[in-house]
């Protein structure tokens, strides 16, 4: 264990023209843990998570990642065949939509294998095999392997998304509205998995949602952010049970009623 | 002994000399002349240099008789006549402006300095068969009247002065026009290049995506600016002099369409402008590619590109019909060699196939004799 | 307008104006320079449609001299009309000698095969290829290929192989097979049938492919390893014949399947016609070739 985060923040800001996207943000994330961004849509927590895992420049700022050496590299210095690398072995990225994050119209086992093929494993076997293993952490069955995601339930694609994600054993995950668009019966099962998962595997995630219940069980911190801005941030359970913020006392407040 | 099919040369030389024989038809009537299809086929022969990209109208005559009338074969021809000549230099920019035109119309303008000018035009046409035609009747002669001295700045011009429409693009400090001809097309793609390769592209895919855009693939809400048709002057610069010299006049069309535009967070409300150049007489190709300019302009423009018209590597590289009827044809010739790895495979395919369904029944009948 | 054929009738040796020449040349060596890589060209139109072969015609022209000896093939064939054809515009416009013979050739234009025949040092081979893009059917925009050529991510070339094995048990592609050349560029073959593949690797001839629509070129140079994709424990096979050459008796090689009747009689022949007559003059038969004379009965000898 090292006593360093493994992303620093450093006053990101992304503006739209004169709009402001995101402004200003800071922070650490520490290996193995877990950052629940919340706010409603149009607060800017989509944008700062596209910033931060470089699937969007920002205007100004900067974001550094410890690598597997222990070195920090800032994100937006990197050469883009750097940082597509690292974003298909250290990092993964989990959409909202499945179909974002899978391929349609390639088999479940193709779907989980593809990463290990794209760093070059060559052992067919040994793909399927590790494509099987995954599927069954997932919990999905062993004799879907072949099916393709189109035939598969939206609470089903989100676990093979995240299987996909996690087969070549990244350190960081980021979420974006991980159960959005799913049943709440699925929803609780999906998050309790994900909890498991994070957990066994030790894994830092950066989960952006709407939903103060997903921060709740997920994660071990929170931001609070409205209109592009951090209005709160603090540990989960201090700010939901205590939020000292107006603006995070009418959120808590407001959710707690319904 | 067997002996495969030879395809050889005898059987080529043959079946030119009966297409040559079709191409002539009866003999008995008398054969076409290069200044019957020039001078009758005008039209026709406006297409083939345009999408030949050859301003010939001899040349693009022959080519229509060689190729029996079938206008890609004659675009085709052209082309790759077109191809073997030296580059001796760039012309300037043609100036519409000064043009001496035959036609010009505005749908935005009810009246406009110069005028509204018909011209030779199908418009208004009734489109009822003409039995006079059948036969060699001359028609009357068109009426004429002097012409008048009177400007007509393009409508583009007119609305500029208020400000309220894009002015003309005008490249980067440090970029000469490219030449696609010349160099091979990269993606994304500058607009200049992109015009090149629309000015010569398919009459007909140019006309379907223009209408799918009109029909909200890509709504880029047209007014037909102007459309002028006539001859302008084609003028280079030769380095041992400093005015340039007259090669001679060429008649092309021109079409601005204006589009409405909401603005940007760059660009204030105002019209923007799809632009169509096409050589001869040729509207529906201008107005068609004018707004085909017009999609492709979403990404600079700021607009989701949602829509075929508007996505710039699947028009512009399949807008060509040179190219796109050679691989469509390409499949016939001989592909056997492939077929026959396919063949293998399919027989392989089906072997294994029929091979899993026994072991299944063999599954199923002993399990039914042990229950 | 009288008889415009004046202007028409001067074409410079082997057709292409000696800038065009230049131009092509500099591709060329750019594409031996950097093995496997497409290097885009401002293809020019020929007297040929595109899709007939203009890629390698542009290639040859630029390469062939007074002194070369060319032979072209389609299928395998020297005499198919394609073949014919483009052979007949190079004895046209570059007044070359021709040859059938694979041995004397100095260059060789195919369309679809690699002739049987080994080819040696200082031959050129001339590929005619239609999409050069080896993942275009994967993925069909050039602006992300090429992105993913230049960081070498090619991991979706073997979900495709691993779909294949995962659904038939074996990888069902039988031309086009795609090749890694020298262990860095993923690159098309062009439609040859992947029996042909082994005959690319450490090759002692140079390779060049020229595709004109799609305006690429690219080479692979003489003793450069070209291997084909596969998985360790699905490795790369050719197809294989179960009966040899009907004619010549010839095994391995790259056989034809003719249709003899309508009640399922073929016979299976070289689909090299030159290697095919090399071996039956030198005294090979096959059980179909007869001694000298027609067998008895050609629609008994199918397939057994």
């Amino acid at each position: 264990m090292t006593d360093e985060p493994l992303l620093r923040v450093r006053s990101v800001s992304k503006f739209y023209g004169n709009r402001i996207g995101c402004e200003d943000i800071s922070f650490d994330l520490w290996p193995g843990e877990v950052l629940a961004v919340v706010g409603e849509s149009g607060s800017g927590k989509t944008t700062l998570l596209n910033c931060l895992s470089t699937r969007l420049m920002p205007t100004s700022g900067s974001v550094a990642y410890r690598m597997r050496d222990n070195a920090f590299h800032d994100l937006y210095r990197m050469s883009e065949a750097e940082r597509r690398m690292l974003m298909r072995t250290d990092w993964g990225f989990v959409h909202q939509n499945p179909a974002d994050g899978l391929r349609m119209t390639v088999s479940a086992g193709a779907n989980v294998g593809e990463r290990l093929m794209a760093v070059g494993d060559r052992h067919y076997g040994r793909i399927r095999a590790a494509a099987t293993d995954w599927l069954g952490r997932v919990e999905i069955a062993e004799d879907r392997i072949d099916d393709q995601p189109r035939a598969f339930s939206g609470g089903m694609r989100q676990r093979l998304q995240i299987a996909r994600n996690l087969v070549t054993g990244p350190r960081l995950v980021f979420m974006d509205e991980p159960t959005g668009g799913l049943d709440v019966s699925v929803q609780a099962r999906l998050l309790d998995l994900l909890r498991g998962l994070v957990h066994e595997l030790g894994l830092s995630a950066i989960v952006v949602t709407h939903d103060l219940a997903v921060a709740r069980l997920l994660s071990h911190r929170m931001i609070v952010m409205k209109d592009g801005h951090v209005v709160e941030s603090g540990l989960t359970d201090r700010v939901l049970d205590d939020p000292q913020a107006p603006y995070t006392q009418l959120l808590v407040s407001s959710i707690l009623q319904v | 002994m067997y002996v495969a099919v030879k395809g050889g040369e005898a059987a080529i030389r043959n079946a030119h000399r009966l297409l040559a024989d079709r191409r002539r038809g009866d003999r008995s009537v008398p054969a076409l002349t290069l200044e019957q299809i020039a001078g009758q086929l005008s039209l026709a022969v406006d297409r083939v240099m345009a999408e030949g990209s050859l301003y010939d109208t001899g040349l693009a005559a022959l080519a229509v008789k060689q190729a029996r009338g079938d206008m890609i074969e004659a675009i085709f021809l052209l082309r790759a006549y077109r191809t073997t000549l030296p580059r001796f230099g760039y012309t300037r920019p043609v100036d519409t402006a000064a043009m001496r035109v035959e036609r010009r119309v505005s749908a935005t303008y009810k009246d406009l300095p110069g005028g509204q000018l018909l011209g030779p035009t199908f418009d208004y046409t009734h489109r009822l068969l003409d039995p006079e035609l059948a036969e060699d009747q001359d028609p009357a002669v068109p009426e004429a009247r002097a012409a008048d001295d009177e400007a007509m700045p393009r409508v583009s011009d007119i609305l500029a002065h208020e400000g309220l429409i894009e002015e003309d693009g005008s490249l980067p400090e440090d970029r000469e026009p490219g030449d696609i001809t010349r160099e091979p097309p990269e993606f994304p793609m500058q607009r200049d290049l992109r015009l090149q390769a629309l000015s010569r592209g398919d009459e007909g895919f140019l006309l379907a995506l223009g209408y799918s855009t009109q029909r909200g693939f890509g709504r880029n809400h047209p007014f037909a600016g102007e459309i002028r048709i006539g001859a302008v002057e084609v003028e280079i610069d030769v380095p041992e002099l400093d005015f340039p010299v007259t090669l001679g006049r060429i008649r092309v069309t021109e079409c601005q369409m204006v589009n409405q535009f909401k603005g940007s967070m760059k660009v204030p409300p105002q019209f923007t402008r799809g632009y169509g150049l096409v050589f001869g007489q040729s509207e529906r190709k201008a107005m068609a590619m004018a707004l085909c300019d017009r999609a492709l302009r979403a990404a600079e423009l700021g607009e989701d590109i949602t829509a075929p018209a508007q996505d710039e590597e699947f028009v512009i590289s399949h807008c060509d019909n040179v190219q796109a009827t050679g691989f469509v044809e390409h499949l016939k010739l001989p592909h056997y060699v492939d077929f026959q790895a396919e063949l293998g495979l399919v027989r392989q395919m089906r072997r294994e196939y029929e091979e899993r369904r026994r072991a299944g029944d063999e599954a199923t009948t002993s399990r039914e004799a042990a229950e | 307008m009288n008889a415009p054929s004046d202007t028409i009738a001067q074409y410079n040796f082997a057709y292409l104006d000696e800038q065009t020449k230049r131009m092509i040349r500099r591709a060329i060596l750019k594409a031996i320079a950097i093995p496997g890589y497409q290097v885009p060209f401002a293809s020019r139109e020929m007297p040929m449609p595109y899709g007939w072969g203009t890629g390698g015609v542009q290639v040859t022209a630029s390469i062939i001299g007074p002194d070369d000896v060319l032979k072209v093939i389609d299928q395998g064939a020297d005499d198919t009309t394609n073949a014919v054809s483009i052979r007949a515009f190079f004895q046209k416009v570059a007044h070359v000698a021709v040859t059938t013979h694979t041995a004397d050739a100095t260059i060789v234009q195919t369309r679809h095969r690699i002739p049987e025949e080994p080819l040696k040092e200082g031959q050129v081979l001339v590929y005619q290829v239609p999409i050069p893009e080896p993942l275009r059917f994967l993925e069909p925009r050039e602006t992300e290929t090429r992105k993913m050529h230049a960081l070498e991510e090619y991991g979706l070339m073997h979900v495709k192989l691993y779909e294949d094995i995962a659904q038939h048990g074996h990888i069902a592609t039988t031309f086009a097979y795609p090749v890694k050349v020298e262990g860095r560029y993923v690159m098309d073959p062009s439609p040859t049938p992947k029996f042909d593949n082994p005959k690319m690797h450490m090759s002692r001839a140079l390779q060049l492919f020229g595709a004109g629509r799609e305006k690429r070129i690219y080479a692979v140079p003489p003793h450069t390893r070209v291997e084909s994709l596969d998985f360790e424990d699905h490795p790369f096979e050719v197809q294989r014949f179960d009966e040899p050459c009907a004619l010549c008796g010839g095994m391995d090689v790259y056989l034809d399947e003719v249709i003899l009747d309508d009640q399922g009689g073929r016979m299976f022949v070289c689909s090299d016609t030159d290697h095919c007559e090399e071996r039956r003059d030198a005294g090979h038969r096959g059980h179909l070739a007869g001694e000298d004379g027609p067998p008895s009965s050609i629609s008994e000898g199918g397939t057994q």
